[in-house]
């Protein structure tokens, strides 16, 4: 793979900017020789050319949702709508500075304030913040708020949060950051909270507990209400993580299970791209007993005109520059307000049908460790398939047959796992393919199991050496060595 | 459901396979009384043409993207070439997922060891992750990371910091029991650095500050002992200032959305974040490493993973996980657009036009800069008469957009206007600011 760094140089970048139109005194002159750079960053000089192929080249290495099913589990690869890229690149949200005044900004301000209402109405709480801009820092942000609340309380006691064992690793995570210590809750043999552990931790030190709903299994908390039950009573505080929203959309809402605070996935859910890893946008949904504690400043409406309100006391303060991820945020609305009710309520309906369908087929080749109805993803393991076969040799070999692999190794409580969310964007014919391919590979597993050893062979890269990455860190270009080599 | 593809029949297939008679039968594991309190929206579905005209309708209503922008504070108006639009939006960059599996995410990983670099060559560093939020939490955990390091539980902070990245520092600081020392400003503009708090873990700087000030970081490093220099800074103007690295500074951030993004209302943004190679143990987020696969081609992956979440869990650096990615790519695609030469080009281009700006105003009548310390594309004016109201409303009026008074005075810095000028203003408006404030009023 060569980086720019290792183009030849093929002519600056004269002509983007015009002249300058003042007259001009140089860095020097103006800053003195102490501030004004010395010596040049070493950013290659090439044509628009030479970058239009490179990128467009790298472009190709690549696998998006747009070259064929993704069925990460947890992480709702589903289709990005296009005309939500055009709505965000529209000049009147794209170019709007954020310092500018509300009577200049009123159409930013509308959506959002909009947005903030359908979001709410989703969740069934009466509190949102968009401010959060992916679902670990919504998380955080409502590590904060649950922090506040305690403090505002003087009910300093409470430093623990509970996390079920499927619990994904940004939760402790998070509970961390905002200055929690974290307590593991086992599962149960259906894969589900264990009530019994749970009530025996629920004391006056617990602040709350972190929940996935579905859990990371793709398997729906049948006792949810007796566990925000048993929290609360025991006066602690529920979070949701709504990485797994999509299962039930338009069915079903967090407020009526008992969540303080809820994140919803913008880039999951609501159909915003991924980006290669971002960004996202994490808004959060509170329970009235924590909307005064929600991030400034608020969209609020005032008479027909819209408005930041910072005048909140109880405020946890800001956890992000501005008003959040807007841009992602108008992708969002522009996509709930295509669906309308129906078509929110059609995408968990056809989200679980699609995942129930895979699972029932798959099962068959494969082992299913928790076998039962599951939501919008299920978690298979690789174990038992053929000696010495691992998952991640299943995952490489997926790659030879043109098809991203699921999220492997997660959850943690599932040896060898593939976990498959395929999203409700998929067509029957194209589960049916990914089915068929999968199960070539667990044939091959047994016959040709140097096939899958050796996987992947036709990709742009073979497996690469994980342990020398980290051993010997290069995380950045080698100009010496480079110039060294150089003939 | 255009975006789902599959019809009635399709389905009726699929539930006698899972042997259900509905769909609704996939949700018996729903508590009924979940299923009955819910409520719909109340919202009617609409189609693809009138989704886009409501919100066209509703972009146009944002008066702020047809004036003349004259703000800064961390966000600029700069130009990106339409190159730059084009190669980000394709759609293998735009609709993948983090590089998990690095044999077919090579595209997205050389980005982001290319971004890595770039990064640290832009702030004189020696590593630097592939992005953070945005500068403001780019801040905050810089912060940590420096309390992980020093554990004094104290952190010292110029007041000259933007408002925002202080408000998340603070949200931050406060979850995580670290102490906030303000460090107070000089009549300069600059901080004031010659009483520097004792038992801190860091010295959180930026510069330019939010006055657009330089700070003076020069031997700053010796006298600081342990505690470590944090640096917030402005990526795009180190194609003319020297780089906090070339200070000694331990952990530099920065916000990135000068380098190719769009204003979008504050979002989405870029936090870069850079350190030095000692500290990388500590380093939060996500970071791609070169190796070679086993045929000995060189390949990158995300590496350094035992410091991240996914596998540290509740003792991991960081919590982030997605970060700013896209965003990172586009800063990439921006910064091979104009190389060194080019970025050269456009940084002298805003701190020519903003010190001609600055200059002229400062020989009116009625006007003078509030500090007189080294500036960037950035500056701060007070009327003599103290109506920076009336200021604002006269360069409001003739289609300028223009910052509230307030900003400079939540700093401090009461009746005056923070102005930043970058590379997209032209001599003519420039001239008409000069005129609009040289007027009779």
């Amino acid at each position: 793979m060569r980086t720019i760094f290792e183009q030849g140089p093929s002519g600056a970048a004269e002509g983007i900017f015009p002249a300058c139109d003042v007259p001009a005194q140089g860095a020097a002159a103006w800053l003195g020789r102490d501030l004004a750079r010395s010596e040049a960053p070493r950013i290659p000089n090439v044509s628009e050319t030479t970058v239009a192929r490179h990128y467009t080249r790298l472009s190709k290495l690549n696998y998006g949702v747009d070259d064929g099913i993704y069925p990460l589990g947890s992480c709702t690869m589903k289709y990005n709508p296009k005309l939500n890229e055009d709505v965000a690149a529209l000049p009147g949200f794209a170019d709007a500075h954020p310092g500018a005044e509300e009577v200049h900004v009123q159409g930013c301000l509308e959506f959002l304030y909009e947005l903030t209402r359908l979001l709410e109405g989703i969740a069934g709480l009466p509190g949102v913040t968009l401010q959060p801009v992916a679902g670990a820092h919504g998380e955080l942000t409502g590590m904060f708020l649950f922090r506040k609340h305690f403090e505002l309380r003087g009910d300093t006691g409470r430093q623990r949060i509970l996390l079920p064992d499927s619990a994904h690793g940004t939760n402790p995570a998070s509970a961390a950051v905002a200055g929690f210590s974290v307590t593991q809750i086992p599962s149960n043999a259906c894969g589900t909270v264990d009530l019994e552990a749970l009530r025996a931790e629920l004391d006056d030190t617990v602040a709350g507990i972190m929940l996935t709903v579905p859990n990371t299994l793709g398997i729906f908390e049948t006792d949810i209400l007796e566990i925000t039950r048993a929290v609360h009573d025991a006066g602690g505080l529920c979070y949701f993580d709504g990485a797994n929203l999509n299962s039930f959309l338009g069915r079903a809402r967090p407020g009526d299970m008992g969540a303080d605070a809820f994140h919803f996935n913008l880039h999951k859910t609501l159909s915003t791209p991924h980006g290669g890893g971002g960004p996202g946008a994490g808004a959060v949904a509170v329970s009235e007993r924590l909307v005064d504690l929600l991030p400034v400043p608020r969209v609020v409406k005032r008479g027909d005109r819209y408005a930041l309100d910072w005048d909140r006391p109880k405020s946890i303060g800001s956890v992000h520059s501005f008003y959040g991820n807007v841009l992602v945020a108008l992708k969002a609305y522009a996509y709930i307000l295509q669906l309308g009710d129906e078509g929110l309520r059609a995408v968990s309906d056809n989200a679980v049908l699609n995942a129930n369908y895979l699972q029932e087929r798959l099962k068959r080749t494969y082992a299913l460790p928790y076998d039962r109805l599951c939501k919008h993803e299920f978690v298979l393991t690789s174990e038992g398939l053929a000696d010495g076969v691992t998952t991640l040799d299943v995952a490489k070999r997926l790659i030879d047959y043109g098809v991203h692999p699921p999220t492997v190794y997660f959850p943690l409580i599932v040896h060898e796992a593939l976990m498959i969310e395929p999203t409700e964007t998929e067509s029957k014919e194209e589960l049916d393919r990914f089915a068929e391919i999968l199960e070539r590979i667990a044939a091959e597993a047994r016959e040709h199991p140097d096939r899958l050893h050796e996987a992947p062979t036709r990709a742009p890269v073979r497996r690469l050496d994980q342990t020398a990455a980290a051993r010997n860190p290069v995380f950045t270009f080698p100009f010496e060595e480079n110039a060294a080599s150089a003939p | 459901m255009r975006y789902i593809p599959n019809a009635d029949a399709d389905r009726q297939v699929m539930l006698r396979e899972i042997g259900r008679r509905s769909i609704d039968a996939l949700f018996a594991d729903v508590p009924q009384a979940v299923i009955d309190a819910h409520r719909p929206l109340g919202l009617p579905a609409k189609s693809e043409l009138e989704v886009l005209a409501t919100l066209t309708r509703l972009a146009e209503v944002n008066t702020a993207s047809r004036r003349i922008p004259l703000l800064g504070g961390g966000i600029y108006d700069h130009y990106v070439p339409r190159v730059v639009h084009h190669l980000a939006s394709r759609s293998e960059f735009v609709t993948a997922y983090t590089p998990y599996q690095p044999e077919i995410s090579q595209g997205t990983l050389t980005v982001m060891f290319e971004f890595q670099t770039m990064v640290c060559e832009l702030l004189g560093m020696e590593i630097a992750n592939a992005s953070m939020y945005d500068g403001a939490t780019a801040l905050a955990e810089a912060a940590l990371m420096a309390e992980r390091i020093r554990k004094r539980g104290k952190v010292a902070v110029a007041a000259n910091l933007f408002s925002h990245q202080r408000r998340v520092l603070q949200t931050y600081a406060w979850a995580a029991g670290i102490e906030l020392v303000d460090v107070p400003f000089v009549p300069s503009g600059r901080s004031d650095l010659s009483r520097l708090p004792e038992g801190i873990s860091a010295l959180v700087l930026q510069s330019p500050n939010a006055f657009g000030v330089l700070e003076d970081l020069d031997g700053l490093k010796s006298r600081l002992g342990e505690a470590l220099l944090i640096v917030s800074t402005y990526p795009l103007a180190m194609g003319a200032l020297q780089p906090p690295g070339a200070f000694g500074a331990d952990i530099v951030v920065g916000e990135g959305q000068c380098l190719g993004l769009a204003m979008g209302y504050g979002g989405p943004l870029l936090g870069l974040f850079a350190t030095r190679k000692e500290h990388l143990r500590q380093l939060p987020g996500r970071v791609a490493g070169r190796t070679v696969d086993v045929d000995g081609r060189v390949g990158y992956t995300m590496t350094a993973q035992t410091r991240e979440q996914h596998i540290r869990r509740e003792k991991a650096t960081s919590n982030i996980c997605t970060n700013s990615a896209h965003c990172a790519l586009t800063a990439t695609v921006y910064l091979a657009s104009l190389g060194a030469v080019g970025l050269r080009d456009v940084a002298l281009l805003n701190l020519e036009k903003a010190h001609y700006l600055a200059t002229r105003i400062a020989k009116l009548k009625g006007y003078s800069l509030v500090f007189d310390a080294p500036f960037f594309n950035e500056f701060v004016v007070r009327p003599s008469d103290g109506d920076a109201d009336a200021m604002h409303q006269r360069l409001e009026a003739e289609g300028f957009l223009v910052e509230s008074p307030g900003a400079m005075a939540e700093l401090g810095v009461p009746n005056a206007l923070r102005i930043a000028v970058t590379e997209r203003r032209t001599r003519e408006e420039l001239d008409r600011i000069v005129k609009i404030l040289g007027g009779k009023r």
